[in-house]
């Protein structure tokens, strides 16, 4: 009954509802505008929440989450350019549907089951959650370092395609995150006798510089680019075209709520999959693959938004971040005193019903705002480069000043936003980075607490990972991550097949 | 004219540009510089020095001397492979990695951030704002200061006065400002 009127509770207080609507309205264009995605809204809106209620902060980043995930798709189809990774399976049928005049069709069809997806994911994550997070309280110290250390692996070698730098990035984000005095001996590291890194560095400002400033000295080399137009006709689907799919949506829904859960993948892997799951399991579609099959559409949307409910459930239950949204969603319930995590069930359940209610709640007004607005939306997405660039920067530079009311915020900001630039550039994933910094503190409390316990003896500490099931099943996950992405796995891969 | 996906997806982790099997204008340089700077790191990590007890492996050193290591292996690695690619000859630092542009903007942005607790947020704001308008439109002086000042209002209004935060004041006599504000909304209630 409690957890019945938590769950309610952002529909009965109307301020919390105009909230979540008003994000959910801004992570659609958010999505949407080619330059700006979710992953640096919600990092830039944290600096300017923290000061909020818990509530109302995180009605609105809720609201930006699901609107930007969705938000994505419209620019696939319209400009063919993806607002966010998860759509880049959107644009392959999307685009060529908008080239023959029916990008209405297309953009109704994707809001109704991206909608559909939402459902079904946020219905995964109220069922799944308290057993996961049940099963969690099992979870020994060494466990979480295992976790800890498959989630950066996960993101670094699924993101880019380049394990090396995906861990060299990883480990630099743990390395960001130790600056400052240790809290259990206050004995300083990477300090370099600097007063001012005593505090250790602003996740935030990483963020912001990181996502913000790189992304934005990046958008200057497209600058003169403009935009394609289209024309857009009647949006609402059909009663008949939502139920021809309803059985492909039900089963690409299922992939994205297994993806999205599991850590270290998110709605794009989760989208690829589901387009690959239609294409093989379509017989006669309408129109060919790629040149703009209606099935094309509905696969990866309904996975990518199904995705994010699936994400909710590591994030919450355990505390590990699936991809740089979700580890940005984890900073901010950091900054609003909740821990995410297997306690947050047992100590603040209602704030697991509040955020379930959230999700739903924006899972409607994505729908309402996805059918609606049409003409608004086409003068907000042109909006030029050459103003949106400089507003970029100067929302990063607000955003990072605001935390702290510090100046060395900004230069931290700025200093990692021209170094993500470079790493951008040179194809180094900046997710892993965030990750790294955020996990920092989980992977170093847990490790040191999982070898005290066994005496400071590492042959203890590996006997303790094999004898118990939890740890050895991650240890050995960490270790196939690992191995299967070097070349010495597809060596042996491609002598097996040849044999064979 | 239509924006090229192949370049810019509109995503965070978006690698712009290159080739697979090529190596950048500059890449080794990069390269070289994390290898460097992850050996330097190492070396720091282990002076940490545990304040209360042995530097073993549940003290504050372990860590850091651990995550460092790795960055050394990695990063060495990919120097490695970095070095075995061909130049990509199509490719120079001053047009696809370094353009002008970005010189000028870092350069923008490293003198607002000096700039703006003495000489505070709205008149840098402002200045930058006309500055980085002109400069990549092209188009009148007349229209970026119109441009930039009308969205410096709008930025101003949204997080001044709806989320309280506070930028530095400078030479501007904020405070009368916002009353100014507040007065001018409260003014037909009163």
């Amino acid at each position: 009954m409690t957890a019945l009127m938590d769950f309610f509770l952002v529909f009965t207080q109307p301020q919390l509802l105009l909230l979540v609507g008003l994000g959910t309205f801004a992570g659609v264009y958010v999505g949407a505008i080619p330059g700006l995605s979710v992953t640096m809204a919600v990092s830039i809106l944290i600096s300017f929440t923290f000061s909020w209620d818990v509530y109302p902060a995180i009605s609105l980043m809720i609201g930006i989450y699901m609107g930007g995930v969705y938000g994505g798709s419209r620019t696939a189809i319209l400009l063919n350019i993806p607002g966010a990774p998860s759509a880049i399976a959107t644009a392959l049928d999307g685009y060529p549907m908008a080239q023959r005049g029916e990008a209405g069709t297309a953009i109704g069809v994707t809001t109704v089951m991206s909608f559909f997806g939402g459902f079904i994911g946020i219905g995964v994550l109220a069922l799944a959650a308290p057993f996961v997070s049940d099963f969690a309280l099992r979870f020994q110290p060494r466990d979480y370092m295992l976790l800890a250390i498959l989630g950066i692996l996960l993101v670094g070698s699924l993101s880019q395609g380049s394990l090396l730098k995906g861990i060299f990035a990883g480990a630099l984000g743990i390395a960001i995150g130790a600056v400052g005095r240790d809290p259990l001996t206050f004995t300083e590291r990477f300090t370099f006798d600097l007063q001012l890194l005593n505090g250790g560095i602003s996740f935030i400002a990483v963020m912001i510089g990181m996502f913000g400033v790189s992304e934005a000295l990046l958008q200057l080399h497209h600058v003169n680019k403009d935009a394609v137009r289209q024309k857009i006709s009647r949006i609402v689907p059909s009663l008949a075209t939502v139920k021809k799919h309803l059985p492909l949506s039900i089963q690409t829904s299922s992939i994205g709520v297994i993806i999205g859960a599991l850590p270290g993948t998110g709605g794009d892997i989760a989208a690829l999959m589901a387009y690959d799951h239609a294409k093989r399991v379509t017989k006669n579609p309408e129109r060919p693959f790629g040149d703009g099959a209606m099935e094309g559409l509905v696969a990866p949307e309904t996975a990518n938004n199904a995705a994010v409910g699936g994400a909710f459930i590591p994030m919450m239950t355990l505390g590990i971040p699936g991809d740089a949204v979700t580890a940005i969603m984890i900073g901010a319930l950091f900054i609003h005193g909740l821990n995410p995590g297997p306690m947050l069930m047992i100590e603040q359940p209602d704030m697991f019903w509040f955020i379930v209610g959230c999700l739903v709640t924006a899972n409607v007004f994505m729908l309402i705002f996805g059918l609606t607005g049409i003409k608004l939306f086409t003068k907000i997405v042109e909006m030029p480069r050459s103003v949106l660039i400089p507003l970029i920067m100067l929302l990063s530079i607000v955003g990072a000043f605001a935390v702290n009311n510090a100046i060395t915020d900004v230069y931290w900001m700025l200093g990692f936003g021209v170094f993500g630039y470079f790493m951008r550039h040179y194809g180094y994933p900046l997710g892993p980075v965030i990750l790294g910094v955020i996990l920092s503190r989980l992977l170093d409390d847990n490790w040191r607490r999982a070898i005290i316990s066994e005496r400071e003896e590492l042959g203890r500490f590996f006997w303790g990972i094999v004898t118990s099931p939890l740890s050895l099943t991650l240890f050995v996950a960490v270790i196939l991550v690992f191995v299967s992405q070097t070349p010495v796995w597809r060596w042996g891969k491609s002598k097996l097949f040849k044999e064979s | 004219m239509q924006i090229e996906p192949e370049h810019h997806d509109g995503t965070s982790d978006a690698t712009p540009g290159g080739e697979a099997d090529k190596r950048r204008p500059g890449e080794l340089l990069f390269a070289i510089f994390l290898t460097v700077a992850s050996l330097y790191l190492v070396w720091d990590a282990w002076g940490i020095e545990n304040s209360f007890g042995p530097n073993g492996l549940s003290s504050p050193r372990s860590i850091p001397l651990a995550t460092t290591v790795v960055m050394v292996i990695s990063g060495a690695l990919v120097l490695l492979k970095t070095a075995r690619l061909p130049l990509d000859r199509t490719e120079t630092v001053m047009k696809d990695i370094l353009p002008w542009t970005v010189i000028l903007f870092a350069g923008l942005l490293m003198a607002y951030g000096m700039a703006l607790k003495t000489i505070g947020f709205l008149p840098v704001s402002a200045v930058f704002l006309v500055v980085a308008i002109k400069v990549l439109s092209r188009r009148s002086w007349a229209w970026a200061i119109s441009i930039a000042l009308a969205a410096l209002v709008m930025i101003w209004l949204i997080f001044r006065i709806v989320f309280s935060v506070l930028m530095p004041a400078g030479i501007m006599p904020e405070a009368e400002l916002v009353q100014f504000f507040r007065s001018l909304f409260s003014g037909g209630a009163e």
